[in-house]
């Protein structure tokens, strides 16, 4: 598919189209122009409605001590200017909130971009049988609905009848309560939400492991470089711009980290699982709707600085 | 490609298949488990192949817990969803791909803009809106909001980009309106995207979760995911069976459609990079 390399090729504003005579040229950019705004008004609306509206309308709610009991009249609120953001700083439950998804992130990142990088170097080194099927698998807890798979998590992590304590009873290890510790239920997420979210990244890497030249990779390992070294010095830098697009967009997922805690735990035990944008849902699902909002303007800050320091550090140096 | 040897091979096959069954094993215990009853789910140690299939919780779900009327509406906002998705989408990435306007330009930065624009950041004015709208607990709430969205604008606006000029032109020269152009020369020549946004749409609406829980709040409005988690949370907790059962009627049918159009996800997932 050409959706890349078809905006270097054409021209978008169709400055450089010569085809039309002078004399066509002005009734036909009067036709262009209604017909431009006519396909795009009903998106125009919907999105005016349903996005724009709502983004400023959060500004507003954010400094306002706007709750449910206002729903009908949101304009008749008291202005607080930044109390509900002083009031996240002061909330301790927000503040393990904000640990937790620190958590999240600096395990479940790492970990989810290694097992997908893994999974893809091996899918890419020349096995020709059944590459499709491994891939298949590979990819298919990511399409499924996140309720049911945590549904199924739940009775897998059971401390006596689930599957993985039986597994681990074989080798003589007696496993854990896993949902139910306050140590072990974080790792029991996180290991749920690589698994169900590595395929994503495996795929783009696949699509950046194939653009690797062969040729380098055959020159390095004619100046006597191992496995390793060319997979370190070779691959690695090539494949920079795709590590850094995973690395982005799997760190904005992990720190939107909702369903995974809410079916699973509901932030328990001790509230040792719940998370910046569960604590946001909580908070407006109890009505506090302006509070809510300030919290997901932190969340989007977080996300904003994350974002820009992973592109800091892992975008091209010589650019 | 990187070769490897013969002896490195057979191990990469012993450790990939071990990964395979490893991811898979979920899915594989949950469609078993949907046949299995109650107490055999809470046998220790768990078994493997149900002792005694039964149907039972598949009938239960439909008969006793209207998973029938979960399983519609689900379909229906999918269904409406997607095709909203793909019409307008459709509409403007042609018009901002290929035709002349003013304010172009700024539509397309704000549509640009508003990618990076996290949901949960409009979510509590949006339903405020949808409150006030009067569509709390109705079809349209659910749909509506997501009839359109930035993400396919531009996947649709980059394909558009890749198509020649010229057939609008001759098709201009032949008599035909700027929407005849539109629905029966340019909306043909779509059909790969469209198929890629309809199938990541579709999934996506399928199987979303926070805003269906939010908006649906009775028996007649619940989308499959929101009525399992509902029912997985309460004092239904005991019932493995019906648990399981219902996982599955979730699963199967994106299952199903991955499999069918699943080298076409695939690569619509490799070029934009978005799930």
């Amino acid at each position: 598919m050409s959706l890349v390399t078809g905006s270097r090729r054409r021209d978008p504003q169709g400055t450089r189209d010569a085809t039309r005579s002078r004399s066509s040229r002005a009734p036909g950019a009067a036709r262009e122009e209604r017909a431009g705004w006519l396909l795009t008004l009903p998106f125009l609306l919907l999105f005016a409605v349903f996005t724009a509206w709502p983004v400023i309308q959060s500004v507003f709610f954010s400094v306002t001590d706007i709750t449910n009991r206002d729903l009908r009249t949101p304009f008749q609120v008291n202005f607080v200017a930044v109390e509900q953001y002083a009031k996240a700083f002061g909330d301790p439950v927000f503040r393990q909130a904000a640990l937790n998804t620190a958590y999240f992130v600096l395990i479940g990142v790492p970990l989810t971009m290694t097992v997908a990088l893994a999974a893809a170097v091996a899918l890419n080194t020349g096995i020709t049988r059944f590459r499709a099927v491994y891939r298949l698998g590979f990819y298919t807890p990511v399409i499924t609905s996140i309720v049911a798979v945590a549904v199924v998590w739940r009775f897998l992590l059971h401390p006596d009848s689930g599957l993985v304590n039986t597994v681990l009873s074989w080798v003589g290890i007696d496993g854990p309560n896993w949902l139910g510790s306050t140590t072990w239920a974080m790792p029991s997420l996180i290991a749920m939400a690589t698994w169900r979210n590595f395929g994503t990244a495996m795929i783009i890497f696949l699509a950046g492991l194939q653009s690797v030249p062969q040729q380098l990779h055959e020159a390095a390992a004619i100046d006597g470089a191992n496995a390793w070294q060319r997979f370190r010095n070779v691959t690695v830098p090539i494949l920079r711009p795709t590590i850094l697009f995973v690395s982005v967009t799997t760190a904005i997922g992990y720190l939107q980290f909702f369903e995974e805690p809410f079916v699973m735990t509901q932030g328990g035990p001790l509230n040792s699982t719940i998370s910046a944008s569960m604590y946001t849902y909580q908070q407006f699902s109890y009505g506090n709707y302006g509070y809510a909002a300030a919290l997901s303007y932190l969340i989007f800050l977080v996300i904003a600085i994350v974002t820009a320091v992973q592109f800091r550090f892992l975008s091209d140096k010589e650019d | 490609m990187t070769s490897v040897g013969m002896r490195s091979r057979w191990w990469l096959y012993l450790v990939l298949t071990v990964a395979l069954l490893v991811v898979i094993t979920p899915f594989i215990w949950m469609v078993l488990g949907s046949f299995k009853t109650n107490a055999e789910l809470r046998q220790i140690p768990p078994t493997w192949w149900p002792q005694n299939p039964t149907l039972d919780n598949f009938r239960q779900l439909f008969s006793r817990l209207s998973f029938g009327t979960y399983f519609t509406n689900s379909t229906i906002v999918a269904v409406v969803v997607t095709a909203g998705n793909l019409l307008f989408c459709s509409m403007v990435g042609y018009a901002l791909a290929m035709l002349r306007f003013r304010g172009k330009k700024f539509v397309f930065a704000l549509i640009l803009g508003t990618l990076m624009i996290p949901g949960v950041v409009t979510f509590v004015p949006l339903f405020v809106l949808v409150a006030n709208l009067g569509l709390v607990d109705t079809l349209p709430g659910l749909f509506l909001p997501f009839l359109v969205g930035p993400f396919g604008v531009f996947l649709m606006r980059q394909f558009v980009l890749g198509l020649p000029k010229d057939l609008v032109e001759a098709a201009r020269i032949d008599g035909a309106g700027e929407f005849r152009i539109f629905f029966q020369v340019i909306l043909p020549l779509l059909t790969p995207a469209l198929a890629t946004l309809g199938i990541l749409t579709f999934l996506g609406s399928w199987n979303n979760f926070l805003w269906p829980l939010v908006v649906a709040q009775t028996n007649d409005t619940y989308t499959l995911p929101v009525a399992l988690a509902l029912y997985s949370t309460g004092q239904n907790e005991q019932q493995y069976g019906l648990l399981m059962a219902g996982a599955t009627i979730v699963v199967l049918p994106v299952l199903a459609v991955f499999l069918i159009f699943q080298r076409r996800f695939i690569q619509g997932i490799a070029t934009t990079g978005i799930k």
